[in-house]
């Protein structure tokens, strides 16, 4: 008898509704937040700051306005707008006061915010100047560093100017004992405390913050009880009528007592994961296994008859539509970066337990139903694939990616297990692994991992061996040796290594100074009551509480870096064919293509710095003047034949993404220019740093911030995304892709890597195509690939939901470790996306 | 082992991940050489044995190259782990495989002694002594028959049919291969119901024949005859409906016992 029933179960009118309601109009940002918080903050301010986040939390709770919305079964909303969005000035909040007036017309995720919200924002920020984390940050940054990001090599915006998150919590142990249970071991923790102990200030008044902050939730599911209690009486309907005493009695009970039925578990799961959006910004707080830890009370419901498949199904959907009611307003820059209005939050089904047995039951399934039903961006629903997944469950999610919603992203347990274990997990912990965000491993209740902790881009420390560290017109990096004096590849591939070690290391020192900054001024009680080991150890998890601390930042451009290494090294040192001089020249003038705003800068600077050495005030007059003439001057049209030339010769050779054994070789090492020299870096918290390879889809603005690369990439244009591929550099088709990348180390990127491949419907046509399908996908990862996910769309219905976005309004698609509707992404980014190869055959 | 490795042949193309033609992920060979000059071949490069010039985009390309055995081997084994997981192997195609006997032979014979299934896309246009010597390397013919009508057959594909209905016939008596049938539904050729009646009755009179692919026209070769100076007889005939691909499949299984799937 099989383990689990795999039967496809129809979707409810309401879910329907609730989807509908949800996307009626634009997202709003509302104020109730940024006014309570600081309130509070104004009362406490002699008090202990642990003792001043939990009051603030309380107060926070206790009086933001709430609301059930029409057809709702699971309440809980963090603003009364449908997918609206609270603020957090704690964090940082100048950008919005700058962005107030274009945050609604910006092209990505867009937000209407009403003149009454600005005003109580604004005098609500007034109150944050210089107590923020953004501030404190950068006082504890090097100035190299500043300069660095000043300069765009790196960019740890995330956490920079918002709350962390990226993290799983104990949904399991929430739903088994309550938040009573949580708060008891917390007063047993307390009672253990001697007052003469070193930490007792600490601990004790740690503790007291958490009792607060549970308190405080206890209390905002009671006043959701009260308000379905009130509705209920004034309802008519007499269904409706006894769904609204339903939904009061599940708050009374839950999330304060353990669960007992499924809709208490729902409800209760879901008090969890909107509030812990409501005590910081953090985003990726990510649900993680939720197939295994609801399943105890669905199967107890199952076999009790209290509860049909179909209940169940509606009340896992309803949740889902609740994960798309949370919203986050980010920076304009931000904002492309993370593209989709999305909050990353990753659930993933299926995979082995701490025994190593497969795990798949009707829960994992039922997931991949409601991503059917709601088809929405959240969750970022994600399966677990080992040897032993069942293939009725892939062949499941295989139909789900055939509809080109993006999702699921597919996850190799084969390669994230030993990986994690080479992290000082143990095996049974690393078998539990669940996903955050968008590609990152973890093990859930006990990891801080800071993954997500910045965007490394690997080229443009390629840029600046051909400067020798030198970037519109200032040193920023290490003055190596000019590349006329190069003559062999080996001294040109240790200039760029030699780049690449300066800027980790002020990498690591802006993601430690923005660490520490968190620990001084953000610790989070209520995040902190839910993972391991916090409240033996008496600390936040920012304070380094949790058994197991990393920062994971990030790098990209691993496909641009490779194909530009490999060209050098074939045109420059084996062919001879271009010196590296004029490959300076042509990388210079944008290869004699458009003159792009990148190449004006670098003039500029560069003549600017001349004049100063001269003795001359640069004025911006002068130098424009100058820096025209000289970009007029300098490329002949001699020069743009060269130019023209090189690219022709360029485009002649191999390239990462077609099974191509040296090139891909070479990816591999360049890779590993940025993998291994961070693993020898600590944080404040006593965490080691491990590379992740994923841009999220930073590729396309950071893309925009980086000149000509020696792969025949023209300025501004956009960069390989994850480890991928470059657009269109794919000509083989998909499992030559997958071989290529899978020549790379996945095992050492121990952050996650991001494999985007796109399908067009036709390849997965029929029960063959959605076996080959899966069979691509579980040979990808025999061959040690950590993740793979699909754009499975027409590149017809792409152009033609750019041209007419009104009919396009729920179109989904994989942008990068997420998905995101199509028509809130910029058009540039849109443009990647239709570029990127189409593997239709 | 080594004299197959090294024998030449003259191929158009290697195309990974192909899913339509054989069981699983499969890595096809395209032969260059054909006997037949099908109206409707979407792969008109494949025809002629020489090499040849075709504007592609505006740039002309190089049409055919000579290889050995080694060389197609050493792509064919990247996509081993697909093989292993989805069934799949190689696939030659063409042209017609059977205008180079002995390459297509050495092909087959290094896969099977590498342990990787084979297929063979062909009309059978040989005689069949040439035929006999690749059966014991084949693990799927993939047999094209395109009509039972001797002279619509010549009219459409400059030759006519007897020979490749008589390999038929002795391809399936030998035992030797996994044969299936499959039939191009061209409008204006063999598109109706008699027609496909006509090829599905005799398909199923062949010893352990039990399946027949009816595979729709389709123009997406049409671009390639411009590229080749050539002009395209079909010009102006559109692909069948989706319903009279479900019409013509309800044909073949009112008049046969085959199993008939639409498509590769």
């Amino acid at each position: 008898m099989a383990k689990y029933n795999s039967s496809r179960i129809p979707k409810t009118e309401r879910i329907t509704r609730l989807v509908e309601h949800l996307y009626a109009k634009m997202p709003e940002i509302e104020s109730a937040r940024a006014v309570l918080v600081t309130e509070s903050y104004k009362q406490t301010e002699n008090e202990p700051l642990i003792i001043r986040r939990a009051k603030a939390f309380e107060h926070i709770l206790k009086n933001i306005p709430i609301i059930i919305r029409e057809d709702e079964l699971i309440v809980g909303s963090s603003t009364i707008a449908p997918r609206g969005c609270q603020t957090f000035p704690e964090f940082s909040y100048e950008w919005l006061e700058q962005e107030f007036e274009t945050v609604a017309t910006r092209e990505a995720d867009p937000f209407y915010i009403s003149d009454k919200a600005k005003k109580e924002i604004k005098e609500a920020n007034s109150y944050w100047k210089g107590k923020t984390t953004s501030e404190l940050a950068t006082a504890y940054m090097a100035p190299e560093a500043l300069k660095a990001m000043e300069h765009n090599i790196f960019t740890p915006g995330n956490y920079f100017y918002n709350g962390v998150g990226h993290i799983t919590v104990q949904y399991d142990k929430v739903l088994a004992i309550g938040y009573e249970g949580i708060i008891a071991e917390a007063k047993a923790e307390l009672a253990k405390c001697g007052v003469g102990d070193a930490d007792y200030a600490t601990k004790s008044r740690f503790l007291e913050a958490v009792i607060i902050s549970c308190e405080a939730v206890i209390l905002y599911a009671n006043r959701y009880a009260e308000l379905a209690a009130k509705m209920a009486k004034e309802c008519n309907d007499a269904v409706r009528k006894a769904e609204l005493e339903t939904i009061a009695s599940n708050c009374r009970k839950v999330p304060a007592e353990g669960a007992t039925t499924f809709h208490e578990a729902c409800q209760s799961f879901w008090f969890v994961q909107q509030l812990l959006q409501m005590e910081s910004s953090g985003h990726s707080i990510s649900p993680g296994r939720f197939d295994q830890y609801m399943y105890p009370y669905y199967k107890k419901d199952i076999d009790a008859g209290k509860i049909t498949r179909e209940q169940a199904q509606e009340l896992i959907d309803c949740i889902w539509v609740k994960l798309n009611d949370l919203n986050k307003c980010r920076d304009a820059e931000s904002a492309k970066g993370f593209a989709g209005y999305s909050l990353f939050q990753n659930l993933i089904v299926g995979g082995q337990n701490e025994a190593g047995q497969d795990v798949t039951n009707d829960l994992s399934f039922m997931c991949i139903e409601a991503s059917f039903h709601v088809f929405l961006p959240m969750p970022s629903l994600s399966i677990r694939v080992w040897n032993g997944s069942p293939h009725d469950l892939l062949i499941r999610a295989a139909e789900l990616t055939r509809t080109g919603i993006g999702l699921p992203a597919y996850y190799n347990d084969e390669v994230i297990i030993p990986s994690l274990m080479s992290r000082g997990l143990t095996l049974e912990e690393a078998r539990s692994y669940n996903i955050i965000g968008c590609v990152e491993p973890q093990v859930p209740g006990k990891t801080m991992g800071w993954h997500d902790a910045a965007f490394y881009n690997m080229c443009r420390p390629l840029e600046l061996v051909f400067t020798s560290g030198m970037d519109c017109g200032e040193q920023i990096g290490p003055k190596t040796q000019p590349v006329e004096q190069m003559r062999t590849f080996d001294e040109f591939y240790a200039a760029y290594q030699e780049q690449m070690n300066y800027f980790i290391a002020l990498l690591v020192n802006a993601d430690n100074a923005i660490d520490q900054a968190h620990t001084e001024r953000m610790p989070l009680p209520y995040l902190a009551s839910m993972v391991d080991d916090c409240m033996a150890r008496g600390k936040t998890c920012e304070q380094g509480g949790c058994v197991y601390n990393f920062t994971g930042p990030q790098g990209f451009g691993i496909a641009n870096v490779a194909d530009s290494l490999y060209a050098i090294k074939k045109l420059v040192f084996e062919e001879k064919k271009v010196t590296l001089a004029e490959y300076k020249k042509a990388l210079m003038f944008n290869y004699g293509q458009e003159v792009s705003p990148l190449v004006v800068a670098q003039v500029a600077g560069n003549v600017a710095r001349e004049m100063a050495q001269k003795g001359i005030e640069p004025n911006s007059d002068t130098v424009a003047r100058a820096s025209q003439e000289i970009i007029k001057q300098s490329v002949t049209a001699e020069d743009k034949k060269k130019f023209e030339e090189l690219l022709a010769m360029i485009d002649n050779l191999a390239k990462f993404g077609n099974d191509e054994e040296e090139v891909d070789m070479m990816a591999r090492e360049a890779a590993y220019t940025y993998t291994k020299p961070l693993l020898q870096y600590y944080n404040p918290r006593g965490g080691q740093f491990q590379a992740g390879l994923y841009p999220v889809s930073a590729n396309v603005p950071l893309g925009a911030q980086t000149g000509a690369t020696p792969d025949g990439r023209l300025a501004g244009t956009p960069m390989a995304d994850g480890v991928s591929p470059s657009a269109g550099k794919d000509v083989n088709g998909p499992t030559a892709a997958a071989n290529s990348v899978s020549k790379l180390d996945h095992g050492i990127a121990s952050n996650g890597t991001l494999y985007n491949q796109k399908f067009h419907p036709s390849a997965l046509s029929g029960e063959a195509g959605l076996d080959n399908f899966v069979n691509l996908i579980r040979s990808y990862f025999d061959r040690k690939g950590s993740h793979v996910q699909f754009n499975v769309v027409s590149r017809e219905t792409l152009l033609d939901a750019q041209k007419h976005p009104e009919n396009y309004k729920h179109l989904v698609v994989r942008v990068a470790g997420y998905s995101a509707l199509f028509t809130t992404l910029s058009k540039s980014l849109q443009d990647d996306i239709i570029r990127r190869t189409e593997q239709g055959f | 082992m080594e004299d197959l490795l090294q024998t030449k042949g003259r191929i158009f193309d290697i195309q990974r991940y192909s899913i339509h033609d054989g069981m699983g992920i499969r890595t096809i060979v395209f032969l260059k050489g054909c006997v037949l000059r099908c109206r409707w071949c979407c792969n008109p490069e494949s025809q002629e044995y020489v090499i040849q010039t075709m504007m592609v985009d505006g740039k002309p390309k190089v049409i055919g190259r000579d290889v050995t055995v080694a060389e197609v081997m050493e792509v064919v084994e990247k996509d081993r782990a697909y093989y292993r997981r989805s069934g799949g192997g190689i696939t030659l195609s063409g042209g017609e495989s059977l205008c180079q006997p002995k390459f297509a032979k050495a092909l087959l014979q290094t896969a099977k002694a590498k342990g990787i299934s084979t297929a063979m896309e062909s009309m059978g246009c040989a005689p069949f002594e040439v035929i006999e010597e690749i059966l014991p390397y084949l693990d799927t013919y993939l047999m094209d028959i395109k009509h039972t009508n001797p002279a619509k057959h010549k009219e459409f594909t400059g030759m006519s049919n007897e020979m490749m209905l008589e390999n038929a016939r002795k391809i399936a008596a030998s035992g030797k291969t996994r044969l299936v049938i499959r039939v191009p539904v061209i409008p204006t050729f063999n598109a109706t119901p008699e027609e496909i009646a006509g090829i599905a009755q005799f398909a199923d009179k062949l010893p352990g024949v039990d399946k027949i692919h009816l595979l729709p026209y389709h123009r997406l070769g049409q671009d390639k005859y411009e590229g080749l100076g050539r002009e395209y007889l079909m010009d102006g005939i559109l692909p069948p409906e989706n319903e009279h691909m479900d019409m013509l499949k309800k044909v073949v299984e009112n008049v046969s016992r085959l199993n008939c799937q639409i498509g590769g």
